[in-house]
């Protein structure tokens, strides 16, 4: 049998993926980076980096970077909160999951973008829950009836009582480790359970050119002392905070990560670390970052290529647009990127549902890029070689004889080779579709939403362990002076 | 028009910094009026930018790069108005992105233009504290304060900057501009600011008309 391929975007030749490593070693070992936080720059120093005593740019030697790249996992395993693995990060195996931290839901049914409220975090929870080419949960909205000084943890929270899946999620305020980190060593048995079978990943990100903030540089370090994996987002918008080329933004890009799988991996050798990123192709005419562009999303793929060449496991915020509703741009732009990124093999997909450059979800949209990420991972598998001669004359003849329905071949191959779309997609006769009431893509995925959610739910957590997440949830909203947390349905 | 006018006008339409700044030397020495150098060669040169820029053929670092070379020409000419000549400055004011937000791409792009259009700008930076922006405007006299907002979640910063005007009984002294995605003129309208831009051509405009009128 001659070997399967899987279909796969190459976007540099061997030797650029060199040359992109160098130059942003040589950046790093030349131009350095700014650290605001004084516990990296002890590590940095502590390691032999150059530092100017003016200001906090600090220059990392080549050495430090190849150690560090060595000493990080080349495959990361996620757990769900049976302590099954769900995710298996490394490799060009993909998994998907719902863009994070929207600040606003759009409401399909009044057309329009709205604050959402705890239900509405439910209700998307028991979706991402539900839908199964989601992999992990993402904290996809902040809620607006809780103080925004615990909105991280407060979405982690509601994550974690209403889904069994792994969270991708992360800190807004520095504060905000330590409770999510314990709430997460809840569900996962202990702190050493946690760092065993981590259950999250916590979203690390430089400020492009060049920078560590005193909180990003802080999620790291905490980060690799928990177990929780990292996950690194290099940001350079073209033009803007990054070279204008394509290639020099992934240069930077590769700059950033570099530094702070660096950081990471002084404050603890070993911990996991993923290279992802949320570059954008700057919008020249509106000053916008569109998440749906092409050169984004080129990016992105040309990014991960070097992760990958690295040896890191790879994340991009990708199946995602800028549309303002669930129309024609909405669905283009997503599976557009669903496909490039399953092409380009990036283990860690998030974004699906997103609208909005990142900063609106929508339920309907989440059920409808389900359908591009079904179709995306189904493409990854390539055209599958089931037998040699692939098509046997004795086959040939009885296709030709009785059709090719009755065959047992077609029995047993026809389940495998196609995916099977949810009914938001439509392939109905005309005459089926007008009974079925003429309804568009996202008319019928508004329907769905509520099929699902009515329908089998994700069990809840042990009440004592749910118990547990409460006491430690309530106690960070009084500390911030709300002394009762919102009902939950 | 005069060809050696006309050239300074193209420099700044084209953005060429070095060009621009040389133009202002060579008028002084061929002894240009300089206010007319500046009125009718640089200043048309940036109009014509601002035009084109709303028509939609321009694009934001040609319009930054117009704006530096404005800028150079600027700080030649400047300096040699006599005294007694009117100096074209149209207002002055304070401009910065508010306490929690770091995004100052659009705020600087802004500064900017405003700048490069006669204004004087002070720019505080981004992560201004709302006290900073009242402080700073009341210590350089200014007539404007224009605060940017990038996040839905620090907009409402800029309402707390009409409030402390008002609480110090500052409020009809300053002109109060916001911008930023977040924000609208409904928005404005809301927290009392007097007006919004959606983008720096746009806020040279109502800075225009705000100040210059008012």
């Amino acid at each position: 049998m001659p070997p399967n391929m899987n279909p796969h975007i190459t976007w540099f030749a061997p030797e650029t993926r060199h040359q992109i490593v160098e130059e942003a070693q040589r950046i790093l070992e030349e131009v350095g980076v700014f650290v605001e936080n004084e516990e990296a720059l002890e590590l940095l120093t502590g390691a032999g980096c150059r530092i100017e005593a003016s200001e906090r740019r600090v220059r990392i030697p080549a050495s430090l970077v190849e150690k560090a790249v060595a000493s990080a996992p080349q495959r990361i395993l996620l757990y769900g909160r049976h302590g099954e693995a769900v995710m298996d990060l490394g490799g060009d195996r993909i998994h998907f999951n719902p863009g994070s931290a929207a600040l606003r839901i759009y409401d399909a049914q009044e057309k329009r973008a709205r604050t959402p409220i705890s239900a509405d975090l439910v209700r998307f929870i028991k979706l991402v829950d539900a839908l199964p080419h989601y992999a992990a949960q993402s904290t996809g909205l902040i809620s607006g009836d809780v103080p925004p000084e615990v909105g991280d943890r407060y979405r982690l929270y509601l994550a974690l009582l209403y889904s069994n899946k792994p969270v991708v999620t992360g800190t807004f305020r520095i504060d905000g480790f330590r409770p999510m980190a314990e709430m997460l060593a809840a569900v996962a048995g202990g702190p050493q359970e946690l760092r065993a079978k981590p259950n999250a990943i916590f979203d690390c990100c430089p400020s492009p050119p060049l920078k560590w903030s005193e909180l990003t540089a802080q999620a790291l370090i905490d980060c690799a002392r928990s177990g929780i994996v990292a996950e690194l987002i290099s940001m350079p918008l073209t033009g803007a905070t990054s070279p204008v080329t394509l290639a020099g933004a992934i240069v930077q890009h590769c700059a950033e990560s570099l530094s702070g799988v660096v950081i990471h991996q002084l404050a603890c050798p070993g911990a996991p670390i993923i290279i992802g990123g949320s570059p954008a192709c700057f919008d020249m005419r509106k000053g916008t970052t569109p998440m749906g562009a092409i050169e984004t999303m080129m990016i992105d793929g040309g990014y991960a290529e070097i992760g990958k060449h690295l040896g890191l496991p790879t994340q991009a915020y990708m199946a995602l647009s800028d549309a303002k509703t669930v129309d024609y741009q909405a669905g283009m732009e997503s599976a557009m990127g669903a496909l490039v990124a399953a092409l380009s093999g990036i283990n860690n997909i998030s974004g699906p549902g997103m609208l909005d450059f990142e900063s609106c979800q929508s339920l309907e949209k989440l059920v409808l890029d389900h359908e591009a990420c079904g179709s995306a991972l189904r493409l990854a598998r390539g055209i599958e070689l089931r037998e040699d001669p692939i098509l046997p004359l004795a086959l040939m003849q009885q296709g030709i004889k009785r059709s090719f329905l009755p065959l047992a071949h077609t029995k047993r191959w026809f389940r495998q080779e196609a995916y099977f779309p949810d009914e938001v997609i439509d392939r109905s006769t005309l005459e089926e579709w007008r009974k079925l009431g003429g309804k568009d893509a996202t008319q019928r995925a508004s329907q769905r939403v509520e099929q699902i959610l009515s329908g089998q739910q994700a069990e809840p957590l042990d009440p004592p362990l749910a118990e547990a997440l409460r006491e430690i949830m309530e106690a960070e909203a009084r500390r911030f002076g709300m002394e009762k947390l919102p009902d939950l349905p | 028009m005069d060809s050696f006018l006309e050239r300074c006008t193209q420099s700044v339409l084209e953005g060429e910094e070095e060009q621009a700044e040389d133009l202002a030397r060579q008028a002084l020495d061929l002894g240009y009026p300089p206010l007319a150098v500046i009125e009718d060669g640089f200043i048309r040169g940036i109009r014509k930018v601002g035009e084109l820029w709303e028509e939609g053929t321009v694009f934001l670092p040609e319009l930054v790069m117009a704006a530096g070379a404005m800028k150079k020409a600027m700080a030649v000419l400047l300096p040699a108005l006599g005294a007694g000549v009117q100096s074209p400055a149209q207002g002055h004011l304070v401009i910065g992105t508010i306490e929690g937000d770091i995004h100052d791409i659009g705020k600087t792009l802004v500064a900017t233009m405003l700048e490069a259009n006669g204004f004087r700008v002070t720019d505080l930076g981004a992560d201004v504290p709302v006290g900073r922006f009242v402080d700073e405007a009341e210590a350089c006299g200014a007539d404007g304060i224009a605060i940017s907002a990038l996040l839905t979640t620090t907009m409402s910063g800029q309402r707390r900057v009409v409030e402390e005007l008002k609480k110090r009984a500052l409020r009809p002294r300053f002109k109060v501009l916001v911008g930023g995605a977040p924000c609208s003129q409904e928005w404005a309208e809301q927290i009392g600011a007097d007006g919004y831009a959606g983008d720096a051509v746009a806020a040279v405009a109502l800075a225009r008309r705000l100040i210059c009128a008012g």
